[in-house]
């Protein structure tokens, strides 16, 4: 493989829960816990996982949106963590984030073009008025919208659209990596459709690298080159996504993958029940965070943290009796 | 934000694509469809060129003393009736206007300044600058404000008005009392805004592009903001206005003679069951002050929200 694009290791971070009367931190929520990963130039990573597993966390953390609590994360072989003043401005240029709501992602008192046009401002891409608006014509083009469209409001348009908004935005600074933070989940399935073959047409164009964020496994199989499943926090295992998908060896994966709706109810399968709820990320079980529901569980997955280890061909599983 | 109702997604009006757009222009668009609001501001302006205008129409020496027609109600010669000492009311209206009206104005201009500042500051800043803002807050709202009005005035009246003469003096100092007040309220109202907004998805998106903090603050979160500021702004108008009356009233305001329009209200209510007239004409054009400025508040707000559909 060549050098990647982005480089996660062991990224952490801990929100600090604050009480008592001197407001000291009581207790930490292990939003992320050691998550490793690489892109390639070019690829699609689908990080999976149940809500509240520390997904959206990784993404932030990978743009400095939040400050991880440590870890380490390269882009191009630049330690992004360390960065400051100019150089993290300029990074901003190399890496953008379509959200997952465009109804909140999207400044309700700016016009679409201004919107769009902000993003050219702050990095000085447009030398006057009328170059901005060319631009912005160009961009909405691009997202198959229309350029007259840019003197309306965010308001005056449906979910899709909006997200077509949002990824112009995200395109207007020519970024290499853009972090998609469950892009369609807000939207309808018609039109998730839509907003997914706009990503890959766009990805196609613009060579662009993907950290494709979503719980809905089969858009991320669509999509993506390689699969992250994320439990509390950890990557639990890492496969290209057909490998993935055709042979899961996680036992969360396995599970994960049972609940994915068939649109055929002549088709029989076993569906894979997992006992219990998603423990506390206060205070998240000893060893294998999944060992509680596990199950397969032995005596060694309380007590040791299984590493991510290879298997076979660029597929990554964190299990102590699979793989 | 609160209250407001989100527009229909869909509106194909041919504004949208005329040739020349500027925000100020349809903005203005706006707010004259806000008919309470442009009927208000009408009025306003009428009660504003009357008392700039009136006096070189309405040439009635507002000190003349005529006991002969002592609380006379109003008649031909009088519009507005006269007080005990025979003056004509219609002539202290209109000169007293010009205070009353710069009092308020001015006045909430100060505590939207201060206010709106103090609360963005409070609001942007997680650490100790916030909470000290908000200590400082809570300070000036729990402080009895009669002594301090009191303390303040003795302190400062002779050397302001040495500086910008009796008249200016007292003005300025009266507006800075005032104001410095009445911030507390807005500034809580802009924090309270800025703790929601700054989580914001789109004010993250700002982030993720690389906008300064002072980008954020200034096309972000203060214009999604600024509603209610607005509308405690308005409110701040009357307020100031009838406190400048108090102050009168107690001697550290302007001097008595100067018949500003909370003067004449606290001057009449000696009187109020045989002259009404006094009473009932300076509190009308405070009223209608105060209702229009409101008014014209509402107007602003709907016409700046681009969500409405007007």
């Amino acid at each position: 493989m060549n050098e990647p694009l982005l480089r996660v290791k062991d990224l952490k971070k801990y929100f600090g829960l604050k009480g008592g009367i001197l407001a000291r931190e009581v207790e930490r929520v292990h939003a992320v816990d050691g998550v490793s990963f690489d892109i390639a130039p070019g690829e699609t990573l689908g990080l999976v996982g149940e809500s509240g597993c520390g997904k959206s966390t990784t993404g932030r953390c990978v743009l400095r949106l939040i400050e991880p609590t440590s870890g380490e994360v390269a882009f191009e072989g630049k330690d992004v963590i360390a960065m400051q003043g100019e150089d993290l401005r300029n990074l901003r240029r190399d890496m953008q984030i379509v959200f997952q709501d465009p109804f909140a992602s999207l400044n309700p008192r700016m016009t679409v073009g201004a919107i769009i046009g902000e993003a050219l401002i702050i990095h000085k891409l447009a030398n006057n008025k009328s170059e901005i608006e060319d631009r912005v014509a160009a961009l909405l083009q691009k997202v198959g919208l229309k350029s007259e469209q840019m003197r309306r409001y965010p308001h005056e348009f449906s979910g899709g659209q909006r997200q077509r908004i949002v990824i112009a935005r995200a395109l207007a600074v020519e970024p290499k990596l853009i972090v998609c933070d469950e892009p369609v989940s807000a939207l309808d399935v018609s039109i998730q459709a839509q907003v997914i073959n706009l990503l890959e047409d766009l990805q196609q164009e613009l060579n662009l690298t993907f950290l494709f964020i979503a719980h809905d496994l089969s858009v991320v199989e669509h999509i993506s080159d390689r699969v992250a499943v994320m439990y509390l926090g950890r990557i639990v295992e890492i496969a290209p996504s057909r490998d993935l998908y055709v042979n899961p060896l996680h036992p969360y994966t396995e599970a994960l993958l049972s609940a994915v709706p068939i649109p055929d109810p002549t088709v029989k399968r076993k569906r894979i029940m997992l006992q219990g709820d998603v423990p506390n990320p206060i205070n998240p079980p000893s060893g294998c965070h999944f060992h509680t529901r596990c199950p397969i569980k032995q005596d060694v997955c309380m007590r040791e943290v299984p590493k991510l280890k290879p298997t076979k061909d660029g597929h990554f599983v964190a299990c102590h009796l699979r793989g | 934000m609160a209250g407001s109702t989100p527009a229909s997604p869909t509106v194909d009006a041919g504004a949208a694509s005329a040739a020349r757009y500027s925000p100020g222009l349809e903005a203005w668009r706006r707010f004259r469809k806000h008919k309470l609001a442009v009927v208000s501001a009408g009025i306003l302006l009428v009660m504003i060129l009357a008392i700039l205008l009136g006096p070189f129409f309405w040439r009635v020496p507002i000190n003349e003393i005529d006991f002969s027609a002592r609380l006379a109600g109003p008649s031909w010669k009088h519009p507005f009736g006269t007080d005990d000492l025979g003056q004509d009311i219609l002539a202290r209206m209109l000169y007293g206007g010009r205070i009353s009206l710069a009092v308020g104005l001015a006045a909430m201009l100060v505590a939207i300044v201060v206010g709106t500042i103090i609360g963005a500051i409070a609001g942007m800043s997680r650490g100790w600058l916030g909470m000290a803002l908000m200590w400082l807050t809570d300070l000036f709202l729990s402080l009895p404000q009669l002594p301090l009005l009191l303390l303040v005035i003795y302190l400062f009246r002779d050397s302001l008005k040495a500086v910008f003469g009796p008249e200016g003096g007292v003005f300025i100092l009266i507006v800075l009392v005032i104001g410095g007040l009445r911030w507390m309220p807005v500034a809580r109202l802009v924090r309270a805004q800025f703790l929601s907004l700054r989580e914001k998805e789109f004010v993250e998106a700002a982030r993720a592009l690389g906008a300064s903090r002072r980008r954020q603050v200034v096309r972000h979160i203060l214009p999604n903001a600024l509603g209610p500021v607005i509308i405690a702004g308005t409110i701040d108008v009357a307020a100031a206005i009838l406190a400048e009356s108090t102050l009168s009233f107690l001697g550290l305001g302007f001097p008595p003679d100067i018949p500003t329009w909370g003067r004449l209200l606290f001057d009449s209510k000696d009187y109020l069951d045989i002259a009404a007239h006094w009473a009932l004409f300076p509190g009308m054009a405070i009223f209608l002050a105060v209702v229009t400025i409101n008014f014209i508040g509402d107007g602003l707000r709907d016409a700046l929200d681009a969500r409405r559909v007007l």
